[in-house]
């Protein structure tokens, strides 16, 4: 070693990972950009919601109609929004697929940007979505004077749904590291609707027959739509609502992570 | 003399402390060591036993065929897959350090980018992820890309493309650069200038390890080439000496009795492999090798054959079995003759 020249030993002090893992401002104003970008995501995330309730949260009989606290408008608007922010995170998540078709997600690991650090951008990236599509039907709730209940609500409600979504943030990972690039969206559409069904967000599941009953209680949206409607409802929290969040949460994030590790394919 | 000795076996045990600051100027650790690395994907032996030591500043070429686990050595000296057996180790740390401290960075062959940021955006974002890292811009007009910062990536050609990695790679300004087969698609003026930019950068000390499955080109950039076969190191020398080695002839005799041992004190012997009692030495002199073998032993049907480069470089490297020369292996295959 001594006879080489000293200027080719590399100098490696000072050299040092960077903080955070990596996860910094400009990483997730370049992802929400990117997501700005997207037409199709922003027209089924954040139109479409708006679409329905200004379709079936209208009803004449909804807004004299008393639901809890509030009335039956108020009531749909709330299940509108979820879907809203379901899908968003659902799609914010799933655009990893995109990522690993593209590449990049194999390029980012010969950076040092962490696992974790990305994955927290990812989320954090969905979360955005998620909260515009829940402003997108809050502010045509507004506007179409029919939702009735207090401000403390319309904050509360709000809150719960945005916040619940954070559940299919998971799951939108887990299908982007599950499934592939090409059909990945389309599935996600098709698969949320038949939830969001199943899960009461459309009708109630009170209306199903009683065998469709018994099932739809463990799907992964029912707990979740039960538990943001309860603010308005105010009619106490079933302890197996949570319980199936935190169940669907576990599998999703859990599988997330499972894929996750196992994602080495090149391309 | 005694006391060096230790130091240095004292240093070679130490070689997985991580903290780079923990080295003394003179002993750097190598840019990059494989130790009986293995690699397999199920049943299939990506790589076998393989042994690399890379100094900091040279550039090596892993040149072998498709298949021959050039991919794989990559994939794992990136820390992107772990080896089965072995160990890894690039600048003294292991890989996944290494890269979180921007020390490693790599060009690959085609994806890698994401087709809905511009130009700017995929550097900006790269770029913030580093602790350190040149400037946006510098490493924009470096690359020759600033005309085209706010095109999109995916309305970009393959060769802007491909600078647009090579910026990437340099943001960092790594010790250690690895390209995977980095000029596949290019035309031979884009290949040509790619490879003035990667002679210009390594000037400055950087260690350049890139895989391809072209001779000549292992050939004119190469400071030293690592042979592929199989998964197996088989020649690992500068240009001139692997050129040696593909050239030459291939004198083949029956040898009843042969035993390596027997056949070390050839005169001029490249290679030599037995198989059964067959007996297949390569060389240069492939004339004082059959006197040799006939005036010195008993053996007989004596054979010689030449072979162009190509030949001998396929011979070296393919996977068909019936290569007449691989180095030291001395496997003994039956039924092959």
């Amino acid at each position: 070693m001594s006879t080489m020249p000293s200027t080719i030993a590399p100098d490696l002090s000072g050299r040092r990972p960077p903080a955070l893992g990596g996860f910094n401002v400009t990483v997730l104003k370049l992802e929400i950009r990117r997501l700005t970008r997207n037409r199709r995501t922003i027209i089924i995330a954040i139109v479409v919601p708006v679409v329905f309730f200004l379709s079936f949260g209208l009803n004449r009989a909804y807004d004299s109609h008393r639901a809890g606290h509030g009335n039956v408008s108020a009531f749909v608007m709330i299940s509108l929004a979820l879907y809203g922010a379901v899908l968003a995170t659902t799609f914010g998540g799933a655009m990893v697929s995109i990522e690993r078709a593209q590449g990049w997600s194999r390029q980012l690991r010969l950076t040092p940007l962490s696992p974790v650090a990305y994955i927290v951008v990812k989320i954090l990236t969905a979360l955005v979505l998620g909260a515009c599509s829940v402003a997108a039907v809050y502010i045509a709730g507004v506007l179409s004077h029919k939702p009735s209940m207090s401000v403390g609500l319309w904050i509360a409600t709000g809150l719960s749904v945005w916040i619940g979504s954070l559940l299919f943030a998971a799951f939108g990972l887990f299908l982007g590291y599950l499934l592939p690039a090409e059909n990945v969206m389309q599935l996600i559409g098709l698969i949320l609707a038949l939830l969001s069904f199943a899960g009461g967000l459309f009708i109630p599941v009170s209306q199903f027959a009683q065998v469709v009953q018994e099932v739809a209680k463990w799907t992964p949206m029912y707990g979740l739509n039960q538990l943001v409607h309860t603010p308005l409802l105010g009619n106490g929290v079933d302890w197996t609502w949570a319980v199936n969040v935190v169940a669907w949460l576990v599998i999703f994030a859990g599988g997330a992570a499972w894929r996750m590790r196992k994602d080495t394919a090149r391309v | 003399m005694i006391a060096l000795a230790a130091a240095a076996i004292i240093q070679s045990m130490t070689v997985t402390n991580t903290d780079p600051r923990a080295w003394p100027a003179q002993d750097r650790p190598l840019a990059v060591e494989l130790a009986g690395v293995s690699k397999n994907f199920g049943r299939v032996q990506a790589v076998r036993n393989a042994d690399l030591r890379l100094r900091s500043g040279e550039i090596v070429a892993i040149l072998g065929p498709n298949g021959a686990g050039k991919t794989s050595t990559i994939d794992m000296i990136l820390g992107l897959s772990q080896p089965a057996s072995g160990r890894v180790s690039v600048l003294g740390m292991q890989p996944r350090q290494a890269i979180s401290r921007g020390l490693v960075s790599a060009v690959m062959q085609t994806g890698g980018l994401l087709k809905d940021l511009t130009v700017r955006e995929t550097v900006e974002y790269t770029a913030s992820l580093f602790a350190q890292s040149q400037p946006v811009g510098e490493a924009l007009s470096g690359a020759g890309i600033t005309e085209i910062a706010d095109r999109r990536v995916g309305k970009c050609s393959g060769g802007e493309q491909q600078r647009l990695r090579f910026a990437l790679a340099l943001l960092s300004d790594p010790e250690l650069l690895v390209l995977d087969e980095p000029t596949t698609g290019m035309d031979v003026e884009g290949r040509r200038s790619f490879w003035s930019a990667i002679r210009k950068d390594a000037e400055q000390g950087r260690t350049v390890l890139f895989a391809t499955h072209y001779l000549e080109e292992a050939d004119a950039y190469a400071d030293r080439i690592v042979l592929l076969r199989q998964g197996r190191i088989v020649a690992d020398g500068t240009a001139a000496e692997i050129k040696a080695m593909a050239a030459g002839r291939t004198v083949r005799a029956t040898l009843a009795g042969a035993s390596e041992a027997l056949l070390a004190d050839i005169p001029g012997a490249d290679s030599v492999e037995i198989r059964g009692e067959t007996v297949l030495v390569h060389a240069r002199d492939s004339d004082a090798v059959a006197r040799y073998l006939l005036t010195q032993t008993v053996a007989k049907d004596l054979e010689i054959t030449a072979r162009g480069i190509e030949d001998a470089f396929l011979a070296l490297t393919g996977d068909t079995g019936s290569g007449t020369a691989t180095t030291g292996s001395g496997t003994a295959t039956t039924g092959a003759f």
